[in-house]
């Protein structure tokens, strides 16, 4: 059977025009998809049923005991932290929101190691951004800055920006300018019209000499700029000035070198200082699929887009205190639930060592890195192949998954639920 | 089988036609019956203010930019927050709260029915989402056409039944309500960082005005035949002189419906300037509530500011900007594509601005001046004027003379020379404010059919009854009463469910989402028509078939259907 629309979970363009033939409960082919996507679809080393660890070695479990062994871990625990979230639908991660508020735990998202420092930069000055059809449509200047696009987002320039015509650029990877800005020279870059190759730690004073030279103080710029000649820096600056409509995409080469979330700031500024001119927005290029779809249910929820300690019964919010890498290594943490995400594979060592030491249970289809440090996995259904529910686009935009074949496994949803109505019965009302 | 029985309450159903008498309620099944059996339960009103739910016909509580105005100010979050308490969720946030401070504040208020003032298509998704989470008022959705290529190319066309079918798919596939027009035409040119400035401008690209954009809607939504009119935010918002953009717009509405207005104005409060710049801007709701009064084709609500800080949040993605160069806070924007856009500030209205004591004072104003209650509805575009939670004190501006005095003589002292305020005498009655916050929201929203905003027989049981007596209270004189009163009921009640009691929300909500659903003769069923599907795969970035809203995030949706006179 081929299924047609079908969106793909894998990473933040939610591309929702892939086509997937399925024969019973196995995927056999993608179109349109990228070989992120293909991947993701085919690929299938699924864990088969719950385990938990005995002694030195695991043993197979059922549904019901390792759910209702989770729910003793986080009702016996003093600082429980549920992580994860962005590789699940947002029915999901809502119940995980309302978990950790009758457990009184700290709940935080994958943005903890993304986009978090680009969180606190909007926090400070707003995000001017659009959906990614306005830039499809109308956008002459695209810029990609710490982001490299064709291996991140494959399907990113040729979806929404160079290689997409619009209704205002009819021909668009002639009529629209490509600026690609990083330290090394990226495939993107290969493609660029202008490189901006950067020395590393050297963003936020091109950021700066940029903002300079758009409010009209050419004659205060040094000959080179972190790398980056004065000839060069104009000329970017009047690319930007020329375009009708400039759209600038960053990733987690802004976000996470030197300066962090004051280079998302000076960007941020850099953009609001170019709408005096012309019409200009900035995106970041979202990693997960749903991670923006789990900072929209945290923040509806909970008033925060992610870290939420719910210890003193109100939501607290301070990042730096109570997003996980903090608690992690402060080793505050006494038990963890990991919910679609894998940070044995991404945070630090000493956090990774300390989710070893206290019992982590992950909730998650694979065996991944996360799985070596836990006590407890209990696989589910994959949203998007045998699970169904809302994601979020990098830039808003909502979109369902679709559920393309009834398999065995529940999914995240019907888990938590389950978790949750035990967790509620032991904690009383 | 659920009864209840309201006994001595001192009643006010303006639709009913009842202006304050001491009677008896009885609920059967969630609805307003003749009687009741023996085994009813009793609640005692001793003789207290008791009034059809509230019903907020403009209001921004749900969707992609009120979350967005969350997700960017953690210190507005800070600002209101408390604990898991009972059946009551952790809730953050003063301006903005989250969906459950929302929706506890506004059943705490007796408030039952909210309309969403701003739904993008494209995003709609997300608006029902959190309208699940707003568990204690049926919620609808206002939905944008001021920027949408198709209704344009429908206008430039002069064709009127392309329109109206654009309306009727996009309503249906997205679970809206009604149209919504926000700065027509100004949002598509804010594409472009431009704006457009009178309703005679040119759209870019389109070659539209705004003038015709509204016309051509307020006809198309007629013959839709949906239960609301178009609901129009003008143009020009928030500019001194705004005045004349306003008298103009409503000299173009013709007069196409028996029932109710055929153009509701929205927040008009900031669309009743005078002036040319921030130094002399004036007061001129004088002008704008005469043109109101000679013309019952129109409807308005106040729009009213109060003092103190709140987050402003529209889909006028030009004016935010416009806010931000005056304001130099922080600024978001989101431009949807080919649909609208949006913006969101955080502002103070402080005392201690000439302009903002103006504005102030033109909200009431306005509500003092419009004669017919029905015809202008309490608002403050929640929360751009202010949070709802203001609500209470607007109440008691209106009641009370003494109150206006007190408040004006706090003000910078140059306000009376912009504003008529000070010499206006009028103080309303219970029964206007009846009207000002419920009845008159169900008329002019056209959901009384359903059974909103009257306590006969008949109707869904959403019942307010305040701690306010209004047979021996003064409200011109006992103001303060009147605010405490209305800021806290002794009863909400539900579909029949008491569900907010003494200022504590006391059960799980399960509200509704209504929405309309227009049938059209097959030559206008858009969904099979291969010129509007290829457009939508060339432009949008979202599958066609990925667009509508699937019914499983309306769990509890009301459809009101309607028949295209196509």
């Amino acid at each position: 059977m081929k299924i047609d629309d079908v969106v793909c979970p894998f990473c933040g363009c939610l591309c929702d025009d892939l086509v997937v033939e399925v024969e019973g409960t196995r995927v056999v082919s993608v179109e349109n998809g990228c070989t992120l996507a293909n991947e993701k679809f085919m690929g299938d080393h699924r864990l088969k049923t719950p385990i938990h660890r005995e002694g030195k070695g695991w043993k197979e479990t059922t549904y019901d005991e390792a759910i209702r062994e989770t729910a003793e871990i986080l009702c016996d625990a003093d600082r429980p932290l549920l992580y994860g979230w962005s590789g699940t639908h947002g029915e999901a991660q809502s119940i995980g929101i309302h978990l950790a508020e009758i457990l009184g735990a700290l709940v935080d998202n994958t943005s903890t190691v993304c986009h978090g420092p680009s969180i606190l930069a909007i926090q400070e000055v707003g995000h001017p951004g659009c959906t990614l059809g306005q830039v499809k449509n109308r956008a002459d200047v695209v810029i990609y800055w710490g982001t490299n696009p064709i291996d991140a987002h494959p399907r990113h320039m040729s979806r929404y920006t160079t290689f997409a015509d619009g209704f205002f650029l009819k021909e668009a990877f002639r009529d629209r300018k490509l600026i690609v800005v990083d330290v090394r020279k990226s495939e993107s870059a290969n493609i660029a019209d202008e490189f901006v190759r950067i020395q590393p730690g050297g963003d936020y004073a091109v950021l700066s000499a940029l903002r300079a030279i758009v409010q009209g103080k050419r004659g205060i710029i040094p000959p080179s700029v972190a790398g980056v000649s004065r000839e060069q820096l104009f000329r970017v600056a009047d690319l930007l000035l020329s375009a009708k409509f400039g759209a600038i995409f960053f990733g987690l080469g802004l976000t996470m070198s030197r300066g962090k979330s004051k280079n998302i700031r000076n960007a941020i500024e850099l953009t609001e200082e170019l709408n005096r001119h012309t019409k200009f927005i900035i995106s970041p290029m979202r990693g997960h699929w749903n991670v923006y779809g789990s900072n929209e249910v945290f923040t509806w929820i909970t008033g925060y887009p992610y870290a939420v300690d719910f210890a003193r019964g109100i939501a607290f919010y301070n990042p730096g205190e109570t997003t996980s890498v903090d608690v992690l290594s402060r080793k505050e943490c006494d038990a963890c639930l990991v919910v679609a995400s894998d940070p044995g594979a991404h945070f630090p060592k000493a956090c990774a060592e300390h989710l070893a030491r206290i019992p982590t249970v992950q909730i998650d289809p694979h065996v991944n890195a996360t799985t070596h440090l836990s006590r407890i996995q209990i696989p589910v259904a994959v949203t998007g192949i045998d699970a169904e529910g809302t994601a979020y686009r990098m830039d808003g935009v909502p979109i369902r998954t679709r559920m393309l074949f009834r398999g065995t496994y529940p999914s995240d949803t019907a888990v938590l639920e389950q978790l949750y109505a035990i967790v509620k019965e032991i904690k009383g009302p | 089988m659920s009864e209840f029985l309201i006994r001595n309450a001192y009643v006010i159903d303006p639709l009913s036609g009842i202006k304050g008498e001491i009677m008896d309620i009885a609920i059967r099944n969630g609805r307003i019956a003749e009687e009741v059996g023996s085994n009813a339960e009793v609640i005692d009103a001793d003789h207290c203010l008791t009034l059809p739910g509230g019903i907020d016909s403009h209001s921004h509580v749900c969707g992609t930019k009120v979350n967005f105005g969350r997700y960017m100010s953690p210190e507005d979050m800070r600002a209101g927050r408390t604990a898991r308490k009972g059946v009551m969720h952790v809730t953050s946030g003063y301006s903005v709260p989250t969906t459950f401070g929302n929706s506890y504040r506004y059943s705490v208020m007796g408030y039952t029915t909210v309309l969403e003032g701003a739904m993008a298509p494209l995003e709609a998704r997300h608006t029902h989402e959190e309208f699940t989470a707003t568990p204690h008022q049926d919620m609808l959705a206002n939905t944008l056409f001021d920027g949408n290529w198709s209704i344009m190319e429908a206008v430039r066309e002069k064709d009127m039944k392309r329109a109206a079918a654009v309306v009727a798919w996009t309503l249906s596939a997205v679970k809206g309500f009604a149209i919504k027009l926000t700065n027509p035409g100004g949002t598509e040119a804010w594409g472009w960082g431009e704006d457009v400035h009178s309703i005679q401008d040119q759209v870019p690209h389109f070659g539209v005005t705004p003038a015709e954009i509204i016309q051509t809607m307020i006809r198309a939504n007629e013959l839709l035949n949906l239960p609301h009119s178009v609901h129009l935010h003008c143009n020009a918002l928030g500019v001194p002189g705004n005045y004349r953009t306003t008298l103009d717009t409503i000299d173009l509405v013709p007069d196409l419906n028996d029932k109710r207005q055929s153009l509701y104005l929205t927040h008009l409060q900031f669309h009743s300037y005078g002036g040319s710049t921030w130094k002399d801007i004036s007061s001129k709701s004088e002008d704008i509530a005469r043109a109101v009064n000679n013309k019952p084709a129109v409807a308005i609500d106040m729009g009213q500011i109060m003092f103190g800080r709140t987050t402003t949040m529209t889909a006028d993605g030009p004016m935010e900007f416009k806010l931000y160069m005056l304001h130099h806070n922080k600024w978001s924007n989101h431009d949807v594509e080919l649909e609208t856009g949006s913006g969101i500030i955080p502002v103070y209205y402080s005392r201690k601005s000439l302009v903002n004591c103006v504005m102030w004072a033109i909200g009431i104003e306005l509500a003092l001046l419009v004669k017919d209650p029905w015809r202008c509805m309490l608002s403050t575009d929640n929360p751009n004027g202010a949070p709802f939670v203001k609500y209470p004190e607007i109440i008691a501006l209106l009641m009370s003379r003494r109150f206006r005095e007190n408040e004006i003589a706090l003000l910078d002292p140059r306000t009376a020379h912009y504003v008529p305020l000070p010499a206006i005498d009028r103080e309303l009655d219970w029964y206007d404010i009846a009207v000002m916050t419920r009845a008159g929201q169900a008329k002019a929203l056209g959901i009384t059919g359903i059974g909103k905003g009257y306590l006969a027989p008949g109707a869904e049981a959403d019942i307010a009854i305040y701690p306010l007596k209004p047979e021996s209270l003064d409200p011109s004189a006992e103001y303060q009463q009147v605010m405490a009163g209305f800021g806290k009921t002794r009863y909400t009640i539900k579909r029949g469910r008491v569900v907010a009691r003494d200022g504590d929300v006391v059960v799980e909500g399960a509200n509704s989402t209504i929405w309309t659903r227009s049938t059209v003769p097959p030559g206008y069923d858009l969904s099979v028509d291969p010129e509007f599907m290829k457009k939508f795969e060339q432009y949008y970035t979202v599958r066609m078939s990925n667009y509508p809203v699937q019914d499983v995030y309306l769990p509890r949706g009301i459809c009101i259907p309607t028949e295209a006179s196509l």
